[in-house]
């Protein structure tokens, strides 16, 4: 497979850290791949621009930061001011069309989903933003089996809140076919 | 329990090789980049009948573990620069006292205060001579999860068998980053028990006599037998003396013990080295970059080495003689102002030494050792 680097990127607490997380424990734990997962840690963290990048691989890893991502994910307007500079030619963007405006184009092919408008019209709760973005990603990239994120959602979630977490995962999915 | 598959943290891989090596206390403060293991241990300490404490500070987590080792416990704290200076004293003491315990300095950009969440391999130097008085030390390192897990479990067992403090010296970025590690099955790694003493109950137990071998048996502290440990020079009772003869003694028991066995103790990975025209030497997350670059050009076919250190002290001086002996350019790449180029450009002649680094809190990059190569190999940029 080819090397897939990820950036994730958005505001402390959108959840865009548990997302990377959670798709290298597909990866790694159900999909029998190599994956490494860091993250920009520091005053951006708390509130600003806030990223976490992951590697994908069925070799081994060696420098663990996404500085060329093949995909770029940004759930807020200042992450996408950010970080598009960085993105591969050539590579993909997903955007939130709420919350970024895509300014200019970029040598990548662009998605523009309305992921939290779904979210907020279907389930009414925003903090499964991050998990509804992780279905597009998984849908676009077909990086892991829908299922494994699914089993690692039922080991990492209280039981609460893992039906409108799947949920929000399979919106997603259908965001990225549609 | 069959070997199991995880995707967590370098801090948390440091966690679990401790238990898996006996650790049964923790004491420590909680400080960035390294604040993980102090959480992790305070999770998975209760649950297998271990202790957690979480120490006032720095000084008071060095001085907790060094006494419950001396009561038969394999201890462990885990800190970052500025809390790793406050630890120099104690740590001073657990050399001079003999008593076996790990410290993990997860490092962080200084001094001072520095950068709290920027990458820096900065500490390698005070590693080595932090606490004051002639003294060897044992310090290693290591640039992926899974061998940070032997590493932590080696460092357990080098603290057992030299009765000596190790300092595990990692980074901010292997100490954060997630990557999958196969945590090996209990006995798959051998591990080094504490020594005890044989000597009965009641009968005279010489704390500071070596066997044959010349390791010294322990006793656990307040147990069986009553004996005296201090900071100041002693004698094999433990007692104080300024007998030149059992000073010198002293002094050389304590520096020989290590460096003599310079080449028992060092760990090192290499890789492509045969038919290297450059070798790059480097250690911790900056080895990840260097062999980034090394794959990659490889598949070139440029002549490119690597030379991972795992154990940065004692420095293993004759082993990079050998192994670089045929290259034409040595390159150290490391995250510091060249802590370890010194000691290599004491091992090979130094017009063929050369320094790639970064000193700004960002992680060293394939692309720069890219283009300090290009320059180093006379092609320009």
């Amino acid at each position: 497979m080819e090397r897939l680097r990820i950036v994730f990127s958005g505001s402390g607490g959108q959840g865009v850290i548990t997302a990377a997380i959670i798709l290298g424990e597909a990866a790694v734990l159900h999909n029998g791949l190599n994956a490494v997962q860091s993250q920009s840690y520091g005053p951006e963290a708390r509130g600003g621009a806030t990223r976490a990048d992951i590697i994908i691989s069925d070799s081994t890893i060696y420098f663990p930061k996404a500085n060329q991502p093949n995909l770029l994910v940004c759930l807020t307007q200042e992450s996408y001011v950010k970080y598009n500079p960085a993105i591969r030619p050539g590579g993909m963007l997903l955007t939130d069309s709420r919350y970024v405006t895509v300014q200019k184009k970029v040598d990548a092919r662009q998605w523009e989903l309305p992921m939290y408008e779904t979210i907020m019209d279907k389930i009414k709760n925003p903090i499964v933003l991050n998990i509804c973005m992780l279905g597009a990603v998984v849908a676009l990239t077909e990086v892991v089996e829908p299922e494994s994120v699914l089993k690692v959602l039922a080991d990492r979630i209280p039981p609460a809140f893992l039906d409108i977490n799947n949920q929000a995962f399979e919106l997603g999915m259908d965001l990225m076919k549609a | 329990m069959p070997d199991l598959v995880k995707f967590i943290q370098g801090n948390q891989v440091v966690v679990e090789a401790a238990l898996y090596a006996g650790l049964d206390f923790y004491a420590g403060y909680p400080i960035t980049p390294s604040t993980e293991i102090t959480e992790h241990m305070a999770t998975r300490l209760p649950q297998i009948g271990g202790k957690f404490l979480q120490m006032e500070d720095e000084i008071s987590s060095i001085c907790a573990i060094i006494g419950a080792s001396l009561t038969g416990h394999k201890v462990l704290t885990a800190t970052s620069g500025p809390g790793y200076s406050l630890m120099q004293e104690g740590l001073g003491y657990a050399i001079m006292a003999e008593i076996p315990c790990v410290i993990v300095n997860v490092q962080r950009g200084g001094p001072s205060t520095g950068l709290p969440t920027g990458p820096s391999q900065g500490d390698v130097s005070q590693a080595r001579h932090g606490t004051h008085g002639d003294h060897a030390i044992i310090v290693m390192t290591a640039s992926n999860h899974q061998d940070i897990f032997e590493i932590t479990v080696e460092a357990f067992n080098l603290a057992e068998t030299y009765r000596t403090p190790v300092i595990l010296l990692f980074d901010e970025v292997v100490g954060h980053m997630r990557e999958k590690i196969i945590l090996p099955e209990k006995g798959k790694l051998p591990l080094v028990e504490r020594l005890r003493t044989s000597v009965k109950k009641g009968v005279d137990y010489h704390p500071y006599l070596p066997r044959e071998d010349g390791r010294l048996p322990m006793s656990d502290f307040g147990s069986e037998h009553r004996y005296n440990v201090t900071g100041l020079a002693h004698d094999m009772w433990g007692f104080p003396t300024s007998n030149p003869g059992v000073v010198h003694g002293l002094m050389h028991h304590l520096v020989d013990k290590i460096n003599n066995r310079v080449y028992t103790i060092e760990k090192h990975k290499e890789y492509y080295l045969e038919d290297a025209r450059t070798i790059l030497i480097s250690y911790g997350a900056s080895a990840r970059s260097a062999l980034h670059v090394v794959e990659s050009r490889r598949r070139r076919g440029e002549r490119l080495g690597l030379l991972e250190l795992q154990t940065l002290w004692p420095f293993p001086f004759g082993m990079i003689r050998e192994k670089c002996e045929n290259a034409r350019y040595v390159v150290v790449v490391e995250m510091n102002m060249g802590q370890i180029l010194e000691p290599v450009k004491m091992s090979l002649p130094p017009d063929k030494v050369f320094l790639i680094n970064r000193v700004d809190g960002v992680f060293i990059t394939p692309t720069d050792i890219r283009n300090m190569l290009r320059i180093i190999h006379g092609k320009g940029v």
